[in-house]
């Protein structure tokens, strides 16, 4: 069990380096941050110290050194379109991020879990059939345009909900709705199976036998065990809220890290880029981490 | 069992029924009907594209910018699903737009699943020092956020149909591989493999000859589980401006360009999204029909 946890660490080490080579070098190849940052009128010397500045004289492999020593103490260097930390900025940011994904993860939860047992239970029924069509729907509906849609039908057409931003718990239903689509869908898929499985298993039907009634079957003896699935899942979903954070905060001008890394993309803010990347991939990476190991302890038979 | 009177609707309901209806109806829920009909409407809208769709999709007419669909009061019959706001027919632009999912996809899979299934069957075969460092690879490609990774590289690369597809190739590849070098790693066990062997048969030849053809189902299985995804992540690329370039007629670009409007021209945005929409549905559907049919081992979900 420990080689398992200390092989898994290192190797996500390995693949948060890999990607912040490949991230640095793919920034400083896109072009020169002092052309976003100087005039054309600027003189040999100003364009002279701005590099000493940002340590563009040096060789990349020894900027990319620099930079890594100081990304390790939690300095990601300045902002080259706000002049100020890196660091500052993504804090800022942090908390819009956080709160939206918590609404979608609820959001996923309320409308997954019960659908998902429902449609187990009431299996072959117009329930299961509801229950699965929602899952399709859920898995193919792209994204950024249910947000669209949903902006045009509740905050434009009938002006229940505002359009955009973020402000008081008005503003979370869409964007949460938005994100938590797909996952409630996946959560749905999951749970669905789950429950088949552990309701066909022989604990289930000696627990039917013995009399047990049908909501103790289903809650207390089966939905227990089918609650370890999605665990499973757990990269699985969280890769659809990296990929959705920054689809969903775009559509709706949420001010959170998704948008940050479009924003910092579109205005050439190289070390910004650079630095949202490299904390989606590293919070990416931590999780799939946990979740592996996690998995690996309840259910030995998965270790490698 | 004996028929009595008073068994027919035990009877009925236990047997299998008879009549042209409930045979029809058992015919319908077998067979995947509708998402195959909506497959091959698309795919045939793709091919026959220049000939069937009814304007020009990138000449716009600034005159008629902004026009609504035939049923509105305000619509004209030569632009059935209205146009856009440089005036472009809608209709005409999501034709030419299934084209470009299609090509996309296609390219992906071809390639990504050429490479996939080389790399897993090795793996698999091989095992050892080999496997193991294939398979991190293959983990490196599915561990790291690809949105993100495809946002920075495209300001790099601009954009371009090349580079979209080199992105999604590269990042889908490994999911074939881990699906391939599992089944390869049952079949190389198998009596017949172990016999090739002893008649001398080199290691390409049983990859090739013995390996390969077992593996083919979960191969088209797995592929056609993977269009429906490919093609939203397409959309999603094309949509935060990383995937297809302007004015190429792309679905998720068309959904990106109609959005400042979408308050009052809604068909601008709303039929591009339709699409995606009915296509991944359709594609996924298949997908899972494909694997409850051919592969039931696969099903996970």
């Amino acid at each position: 069990m420990r080689r398992f946890i200390i092989t898994r660490l290192v190797y996500a080490v390995l693949v948060a380096l890999a990607t912040s080579i490949f991230v640095f070098a793919l920034a400083h190849k896109s072009g020169d941050p002092r052309t976003v940052l100087l005039t054309e009128y600027a003189t040999k010397e100003q364009w002279d110290a701005w590099g000493r500045r940002w340590g563009l004289d040096k060789p990349l492999v020894v900027q990319y050194g620099l930079w890594l020593g100081r990304a390790l103490t939690g300095d990601l260097g300045d902002s080259i379109r706000e002049l100020r930390p890196v660091r500052k900025v993504i804090q800022e940011r942090i908390p819009a991020t956080l709160q939206l994904a918590a609404g979608a993860f609820t959001f996923s939860l309320v409308v997954g879990i019960p659908l998902g047992v429902l449609s187990a239970v009431k299996r072959g029924t117009v329930w299961d059939y509801a229950g699965r069509t929602f899952a399709l729907f859920g898995q193919a509906l792209p994204p950024f345009w249910l947000g669209i849609m949903l902006i045009l039908l509740f905050a434009v057409r009938i002006d229940w909900l505002p359009t955009s931003g973020r402000g008081g718990v008005n503003h979370y239903i869409l964007p949460s709705i938005t994100l938590g689509w797909l996952t409630a869908a996946g959560i749905l898929r999951i749970i669905r199976s789950a429950m088949l499985e552990v309701l066909a298993s022989e604990y289930v039907k000696l627990a039917r036998a013995k009399g047990v009634s049908t909501r103790g079957v289903v809650w207390k003896h089966a939905f227990r065990n089918a609650m370890l699935a999605p665990l499973t899942f757990g990269g699985l979903i969280l890769a659809a809220f990296v990929t959705g954070a920054v689809v969903t905060e775009t559509v709706f001008a949420w001010p959170g890290l998704g948008r940050l890394a479009v924003q910092s993309v579109t205005n050439n803010d190289f070390s910004t880029m650079t630095g949202v990347v490299l904390l989606f991939t590293v919070v990416y990476l931590a999780i799939n981490t946990a979740v592996d190991v996690l998995y690996a302890y309840i259910d030995p038979r998965i270790r490698y | 069992m004996t028929e009595s009177t008073a068994d027919v609707p035990l009877a009925e309901s236990l047997g299998p029924r008879r009549g042209v209806l409930p045979a029809a109806w058992r015919f319908v829920r077998e067979w995947p009907l509708i998402p195959g009909a909506m497959v091959a409407i698309l795919i045939i809208a793709a091919i026959t594209a220049p000939w069937i769709s009814p304007h020009n999709p990138l000449r716009g007419n600034l005159m008629k910018s902004g026009q609504p669909p035939v049923w509105d009061e305000r619509g004209e019959a030569t632009h059935l699903l209205g146009t856009d706001i440089q005036g472009r027919d809608v209709l005409s632009r999501i034709i030419h737009g299934a084209r470009i999912s299609l090509i996309v996809a296609s390219v992906v899979l071809t390639t990504g699943g050429t490479v996939g299934t080389a790399v897993g069957i090795v793996a698999g075969y091989y095992g050892g020092q080999l496997d193991e460092f294939l398979m991190r690879i293959v983990d490196f490609t599915l561990a790291v956020p690809f949105l993100l990774i495809a946002l920075v590289v495209v300001i790099v690369f601009e954009q371009s149909l090349g580079v979209l597809v080199t992105l999604l190739a590269v990042f889908s590849w490994g999911a074939f591989s881990r699906q391939i070098r599992a089944e390869t790693l049952s079949l190389k066990t198998r009596d017949y493999v172990a016999q090739a062997r002893v008649m001398g048969a080199s290691t390409a030849r049983i990859m090739s000859k013995h390996i390969l053809p077992g593996v083919a189902n979960t191969l088209i299985v797995v592929s056609t589980l993977r269009v429906g995804s490919l093609i939203l992540s397409e959309s999603i690329l094309s949509f935060l401006g990383a995937g297809i370039p302007p004015p190429t007629p792309a679905w998720g670009l068309m959904v990106a360009q109609g959005r400042a409007y979408v308050s009052v021209e809604w068909w601008i945005t709303f039929f591009p999204g339709m699409a995606i929409f009915l296509t991944v549905f359709a594609m996924n559907f298949l997908g899972d029909w494909l694997r409850d049919r051919f592969d039931p081992q696969l099903r996970q979900l």
